[in-house]
């Protein structure tokens, strides 16, 4: 056996964030190489190390590529050496043809004329390589993603790939589909195509890798010959076996009555007819209790918070909001707001703040009823409220009229906390509320949602940060695919266990 | 990132510079009016700013800069209304029939255009906000329909003259306060045949509040600590504009006063100006521009908000049209052929962005005086339509090139 790739002591780093630490990889020729990590541990980066899109010299460290120092400058540049990545969305033009997609940037063409015959005949050629039947003029939006992943895979072996990279490359397909995937790639194998599957389905990783690298917090953790048989367990461990970096402020956890009921909730997704993307969840929030819900991304977490909030999210929405008992009308957003929830968006910046405008501005924005009379803005009133809320949670600024883009992540999410304190919810719903955010600021955050806990509001939070809901949580709900598969307390969760609820799905 | 430490650690010339980096726009825009003014008076041989010409900028304007008002509203929230030429002609068509054909009072004629001018704004908003059509479809759609409808409801004629009293609502001036015999004095002292007092005390009071609002603003910023315009600015600023406004109404004067139309669209500027600054509503439209996704889940009603923002551009469009038809007292097929894109040049000279968010009503005011001292200049200078057109269009480019530059330099 050869070593087709070796990466050695990869480091990337980002303004302030240490994003990969001294990584290594070594993938022989013609394996299955599999790279296991939570969201977040690297993966996606060291990826985008390896394919150029973080060109040779924004990092540190080695790639040897087929015996030789590699040194790529652009996506363009690993794809000339047969290095092909397929992300996790897909990258496909929907109003194009399979065949026109597969040559997209790569057109058969003579003088920059198409030339349809050999696009066609090509096509099909590959086609038949990864087992698709359709005809090379089927539109791409016409069918089904378990079929576009194949076109993906038909369009990089167009490219002469020698190395094949999926990123979770079944996180959206049916279980057959990815069955079907799966075999495709040991198919490709036995032709002599060197892969990296990106994956958290242990499964999977069982059925086609040779071997196994786990990377956490951007380093490697360990590298495992799955040849000799895996155990899952192990590789649980070494994904999220770190040590409790981070520290959470303490908290006297008093739980009271019932704040907010949700049952029977179903939700379907809004373009895909017929892809039920919430399964039948009920959950319970008490008065001052912090409730986590576990999740891997695209486990439905953020689709289930949005659709709660005013069916800012999917269709044909059925189940029941209540709140103290009694049902409440949460089909608008601002019916949702008066009804009391507030919820606190995963992604501030395009859904959760106005960036060209001031933090007096965002700090208002949800509540301006309260800083009005007779539909007239009082500025002094608004003035006073967004100087209140800086004081309380300690936003860092020169003034409230600074532009929300100027400030750091922790302080703009200060500000759409505040927008939604202001809003005087009594159960906020929480999606990462600590994403893209340093350590420091993160202790802040934490210390305002105990805050919020202590004055008696549910509080509901969402986050990929395991420590972070075993740190402040009382209760976790565990949610995999769509639906609720396990809710533990705060004294029986624990990493192992949420991860075990989850992979073992 | 920038922070509280270094803002304190700045020397004052160093703020000051800062401040007119990041206030370029509107400080711009100013200079840019006046520099266009000095330059046409000059050229023209001092016939732009002579009494009767300056009556005629407003007059000539009037339609232009109400019609803005609408457009910035329909801009900041994120849309472009590209029907607001053909809408003004149809509703002014609409009116010529009403009164001349049908004999209808003025003040029934009013209100029906008025509602009708509504009604098309709610018919081109309902597709935008509540099916989500591109607006410069939508729009693009509407300006074709009105066209023809215009030509339809005239069949192909120019209908007119209109009573007196529609007249009125562009070319009547308000009468003064005090009898002609009175003033005559004063005007000798002036040397003209007419001294208006109204006029000139309208232009007082107006520099009297604009001072006092000005001097209150900075109070209270001063009050909660916020950073404010360096005073010199400040007074720079306003003696420029109070020395233009006092100009102005002298000028006015000592012609034949306030036109009617100028009172209508100062009290809509004034009106225009406090809806988008500070009311409840105003600061939704800025949100939604801004970033719509985080509006909604603010609980802001957006569709329902576009949905108004055309109606409102209706109305005012309306408006507009009867005034246009008043003041070439008669209703012809092709009025409002091509206007739209005076009115939008006007916003985005103004300062307004393309994407949504920004831009003020006083930036579109002044844009829209910008193109109508230029229109004006360069015809009183004989050039020709065909390079007026180039001009025009250069200046627009060159405006938002400008803002553009600036954004770039400030990021």
């Amino acid at each position: 056996m050869t070593t087709l790739l070796e990466m050695r002591d990869i480091t990337k780093e980002f303004p302030g964030v240490k994003a990969l630490d001294r990584v290594n990889l070594s993938v022989e020729k013609g394996e299955i190489h599999a790279i296991c990590g939570e969201n977040g541990a690297g993966k996606s980066t060291l990826m985008k190390v390896l394919s150029g899109v973080y060109p040779a010299g924004s990092y540190d460290g080695e790639i040897y590529y087929d015996g030789a120092l590699a040194e790529f400058r652009s996506l363009s540049d690993s794809e000339a050496r047969g290095i092909v990545i397929i992300h996790q969305e897909l990258a496909l033009v929907p109003q194009l043809s399979i065949a026109e997609n597969i040559f997209l940037g790569n057109e058969r063409a003579t003088g920059g004329v198409m030339q349809w015959q050999e696009t066609f005949r090509r096509t099909e050629e590959l086609l038949a390589k990864v087992g698709l039947r359709d005809a090379p003029g089927t539109m791409v939006d016409s069918i089904g993603v378990g079929k576009q992943q194949l076109v993906e895979i038909a369009k990089a072996l167009s490219k002469d790939v020698k190395l094949l990279i999926l990123d979770e490359p079944t996180a959206a397909l049916q279980e057959n589909d990815s069955r079907k995937l799966l075999d495709l790639m040991l198919e490709l194998k036995a032709q002599g195509v060197t892969c990296i599957i990106i994956s958290h389905k242990l499964g999977e990783v069982r059925y086609v890798a040779d071997t196994v690298t786990v990377i956490r917090d951007g380093s490697t953790v360990s590298r495992l010959d799955a040849r000799e048989g895996l155990e899952e367990d192990h590789i649980v461990r070494d994904m999220v076996g770190r040590d409790m970096t981070h520290r959470f402020p303490d908290r006297t956890r008093r739980a009271g009555e019932v704040v907010m009921e949700v049952e029977g909730w179903n939700v379907w997704h809004p373009e895909h007819a017929g892809r039920q993307v919430i399964q039948d969840i009920s959950f319970h929030v008490r008065a001052g209790e912090v409730v986590g819900i576990a999740g891997l991304m695209g486990s439905g977490r953020t689709e289930l918070a949005m659709s709660i909030f005013g069916q800012s999210w999917g269709r044909n929405i059925s189940g029941q909001v209540k709140l103290h008992g009694k049902p409440v009308d949460v089909s608008r957003v601002d019916r949702a707001i008066d009804a009391g929830l507030a919820y606190v968006t995963e992604d501030r910046k395009s859904l959760g703040l106005v960036l060209d405008e001031s933090i007096r501005f965002n700090t208002t924005l949800a509540n301006l009823e309260q800083v009005s009379s007779r539909g007239v803005l009082s500025e002094g009133a608004e003035t006073e409220v967004a100087e209140r809320y800086r004081r309380a949670l300690g936003t860092r600024t020169p003034s409230v009229m600074q532009k929300v883009e100027n400030l750091s992540g922790g302080n703009q999410q200060k500000v759409v906390l505040a927008k939604w304190l202001f809003a005087g919810p009594e159960v906020l719903i929480l999606d990462e509320p600590t994403r893209g955010i340093d350590v420091g600021a993160k202790y802040e955050i934490y210390s305002i949602i105990n805050d919020l806990s202590a004055e008696g509001k549910g509080v509901v939070m969402i986050s990929s940060e395991m420590p972070e809901l075993l740190g402040m949580c009382d209760r976790i709900y565990v949610m995999n695919e769509g639906a609720f598969v396990g809710e533990l307390t705060a004294a029986e969760a624990s990493q192992e266990r949420i991860m075990s609820l989850i992979v073992t799905e | 990132m920038q922070s509280s430490e270094t803002a304190a650690a700045e020397t004052e010339p160093s703020r000051l510079k800062t401040y007119l980096k990041t206030h370029m726009r509107e400080y711009g825009l100013l200079f840019a009016l006046i520099a266009i003014m000095a330059f046409f008076q000059i050229v023209t041989g001092g016939t732009l700013m002579r009494p009767v010409n300056i009556t005629n900028l407003f007059l000539q304007n009037s339609y232009i800069i109400i019609m803005a008002l609408g457009m910035l509203i329909v801009i900041v929230s994120g849309n472009i209304d590209l029907s607001v030429g053909s809408v003004m002609g149809f509703v002014g068509a609409f009116a010529a029939v009403m009164i001349v054909q049908w004999h209808m009072p003025v003040w029934l004629t009013f209100l029906a255009s008025i509602v009708m001018g509504a009604a098309i704004g709610a018919a081109q908003g309902y597709w935008v906000a509540y099916w989500k059509i591109p607006s410069f479809i939508v729009t693009l759609a509407g300006m074709l329909v009105f066209r023809g409808a215009s030509l339809l409801l005239l069949e192909g004629q120019s209908v007119g003259p209109f009573p007196r009293d529609f007249q009125l609502l562009s070319t009547g001036f308000v009468p003064d306060i005090l009898p002609r015999d009175v003033t005559s004095g004063l005007a000798a002292m002036v040397g003209s045949h007419n001294f208006n007092i109204l006029a000139m005390s309208v232009g007082l009071i107006a520099a009297v509040v604009v001072i006092w609002l000005g001097l209150r603003a900075r109070a209270r910023d001063k009050a909660y600590g916020m950073e404010s315009e360096p005073s010199n600015f400040f007074w720079a600023r306003n003696v420029i504009v109070l020395g233009a406004m006092l100009f102005l109404t002298y000028k006015l004067a000592t012609f034949r006063g306030l036109p009617n139309v100028l009172v209508t669209m100062g009290v809509l500027i004034v009106i225009y100006a406090f809806i988008t600054q500070n009311t409840v509503i105003g600061r939704r439209i800025y949100a939604l521009g801004g970033n719509a996704k985080a509006a909604k889940l603010s609980g802001i009603k957006t569709e329902r908000l576009t949905f108004l923002a055309f109606v409102n551009m209706g109305v005012l469009a309306a408006l507009a049209g009867l005034i246009f038809a008043a003041r070439l007292n008669t209703a012809t097929p092709k009025a409002g052929f091509g206007l739209e894109l005076d009115v939008i040049a006007a916003v985005f000279i103004g300062g307004a962005s393309m994407s949504g968010g920004s831009g003020k009503i006083v930036g579109a005011v002044v844009g829209a005086f910008i193109m109508g001292v230029m229109n004006n200049g360069m015809s009183i200078m004989g050039i020709g339509i065909d390079y007026q057109q180039m001009i025009k269009g250069l200046v627009l480019l060159a405006a938002v090139v400008f803002d553009v530059y600036n954004k770039q330099k400030q990021g």
